[in-house]
């Protein structure tokens, strides 16, 4: 009787970049995947921004990605957006295509990026384009500093 | 011939299959990183002898880096 076998064709690079579980020396520094905040507010294109703006304060952030039903990025709305005239639908004031790391980066990586684009966040996605969290700079030095 | 599958099959085999997972990387990049409860059977060292530590009632899923 032979094996019952299968091919993971896509293979370990693909599993990494969906923030899974791994063993091994690498998986003992932390990755984006591992300090993403997962709870960041999310809206989609035709949502009300006064009612997306109240909502994203009362939730204690100041920042909110623009989804698709299926939580692929559109866009961001950053503190500017969200705090300013409120009239208006979501579309009408989002920055567009925000640049994104994968759940796989290593934070000692991430934490560089941020550096050379002045940025105190990163938006983390899968390789579908669909939000994974937001990684936040400080929670990103604590665990390098921990890990 | 092994059948190529993706992502969320392997983990329907390992959670409702109990699939082994083999890595067939040489042993430095398995050690570096692999999937959880992977072993590591290096290509250059897959055959017979080594197939043996594997259990044939349950599933295999071997992988690499990538695709290619």
């Amino acid at each position: 009787m032979g094996f019952e076998a299968y091919d993971y064709e896509d293979g370990k690079r693909d599993w990494g970049s969906f923030g899974l579980p791994r063993e091994g020396t690498l998986a003992q520094t932390p990755s984006a995947a591992e300090v993403a905040r997962r709870d960041v507010p999310t809206c989609t294109l035709g949502d009300d921004l006064g009612e997306v703006s109240e909502r994203v304060r009362n939730a204690g952030w100041d920042t909110c990605f623009v989804v698709t039903d299926e939580r692929v990025v559109l866009g961001r709305l950053g503190r500017r957006a969200l705090a300013g005239n409120e009239d208006g639908t979501v579309e009408s004031v989002m920055s567009e295509g925000p640049s994104t790391v994968r759940p796989s980066i290593g934070i000692d990586a991430l934490i560089q990026r941020m550096d050379e684009r002045h940025l105190t966040t990163f938006p983390v996605t899968t390789p579908d384009g669909k939000l994974f969290g937001l990684v936040i700079r400080t929670d990103a030095e604590k665990a390098l500093a921990s890990g | 011939m092994a059948k190529g599958i993706g992502r969320s099959e392997v983990q329907r085999l390992v959670a409702e299959k109990d699939a082994q997972l083999v890595e067939v990387l040489p042993a430095p990049e398995y050690e570096q990183e692999h999937l959880p409860g992977a072993i590591n059977i290096p290509l250059k060292e897959l055959n017979r002898e080594t197939a043996l530590q594997l259990d044939r009632t349950r599933p295999v899923i071997v992988y690499c880096h990538d695709y290619q």
